[in-house]
């Protein structure tokens, strides 16, 4: 992968281990460097843009949004994006609730709607301590949430994937889908933000 | 498949067990009582998968809801907040 990956530094150990078992992947026939690339491109194409579509139509559609809550891998479908094997669960925030996703075991994310996750999500330290002091994680993220607001983390343990539909902010009336989609970021679908209004800035 | 044990609503607790192997139920919550909030389908058993054998029949799986104060006595935040964690019926019992 050529891409602008800062300063040079040597290759890690396991970026060493990636590259021989890609080498010999395709040294002895299993895969061809093509099928490696299109692997790699099928991955790059998803973005949380495609997360941010979802949630976007959630918020100018109710009855969509009361499909989404149902069944998200059907309500996915439906927008045309593609969510194999996983069943994924929607939750939405409301002015008495606020959730938030980890993965205490591993790095379970929902990447078909939200691409590679970040670093930090995949932290000991988020994903020991958002079950632990949630509110405390939070506010590192720049996030005040009042205490009469529950907290709900959802810890995706097993085969369910989670994405967060955070509220549509005020003053965004009249939005176009394609317009409000532009507000909803990645972190506000993994409930570690909110998405901005034009109010707020 | 495994017919399902319990319903939504249900007051169910974690087993307090420590299998060696790959167990998907994290060590936070052995032991703990928390209520149902949905049945999330069957799946096979990923303790059984991870021995290279296929886990079938599929297991019920929950979606279990916890109150953060009933997991850490010292909880600093609302007495509302909750965890909600995925757990398989072989690792639960009635309340």
């Amino acid at each position: 992968m050529k891409e602008d990956q800062g300063p040079y530094r040597p290759l890690s150990y396991f970026q060493l281990m990636e590259v021989s078992l890609r080498e010999l992947l395709v040294e002895k026939g299993i895969v061809t460097e093509e099928q490696v690339n299109a692997a790699v491109e099928d991955m790059r194409e998803r973005t949380p843009e495609r997360g941010a579509k979802v949630v976007a139509r959630a918020w100018v559609d109710p009855e969509y949004k009361k499909r989404l809550l149902e069944n998200g891998t059907k309500a996915c479908e439906e927008l045309g994006l593609d969510v194999p094997a996983l069943k994924l669960v929607a939750v939405e925030n409301t002015p008495q609730v606020h959730n938030a996703i980890v993965c205490t075991l591993c790095s379970c994310y929902p990447r078909m709607l939200l691409g590679i996750p970040p670093e930090w999500y995949k932290s000991r330290n988020y994903r020991s301590r958002m079950v632990r002091e949630p509110r405390a994680v939070l506010a590192e993220f720049g996030l005040k949430i009042p205490d009469r607001v529950q907290i709900r983390v959802h810890d995706s343990t097993a085969d369910m994937r989670y994405i967060v539909i955070p509220m549509r902010p005020a003053g965004t009336e009249g939005w176009s889908e394609e317009r409000l989609a532009t507000l909803v970021n990645r972190d506000s679908m993994i409930g570690v933000a909110i998405p901005n209004g034009p109010t707020d800035r | 498949m495994v017919e399902p044990r319990f319903k939504p609503g249900e007051r169910v607790k974690v087993l307090k067990a420590y299998p060696l192997g790959h167990v998907r139920t994290p060590f936070y919550i052995r032991g703990c009582t928390g209520t149902v909030e949905r049945i999330c389908g069957a799946f096979p058993n990923p303790e059984e998968l991870a021995q290279m054998r296929d886990g079938l029949p599929p297991v019920p799986l929950y979606r279990v809801r916890f109150a953060q104060k009933d997991l850490w006595p010292d909880y600093n935040g609302s007495a509302a907040d909750v965890v909600e964690v995925e757990i398989f019926q072989h690792w639960l019992e009635k309340a």
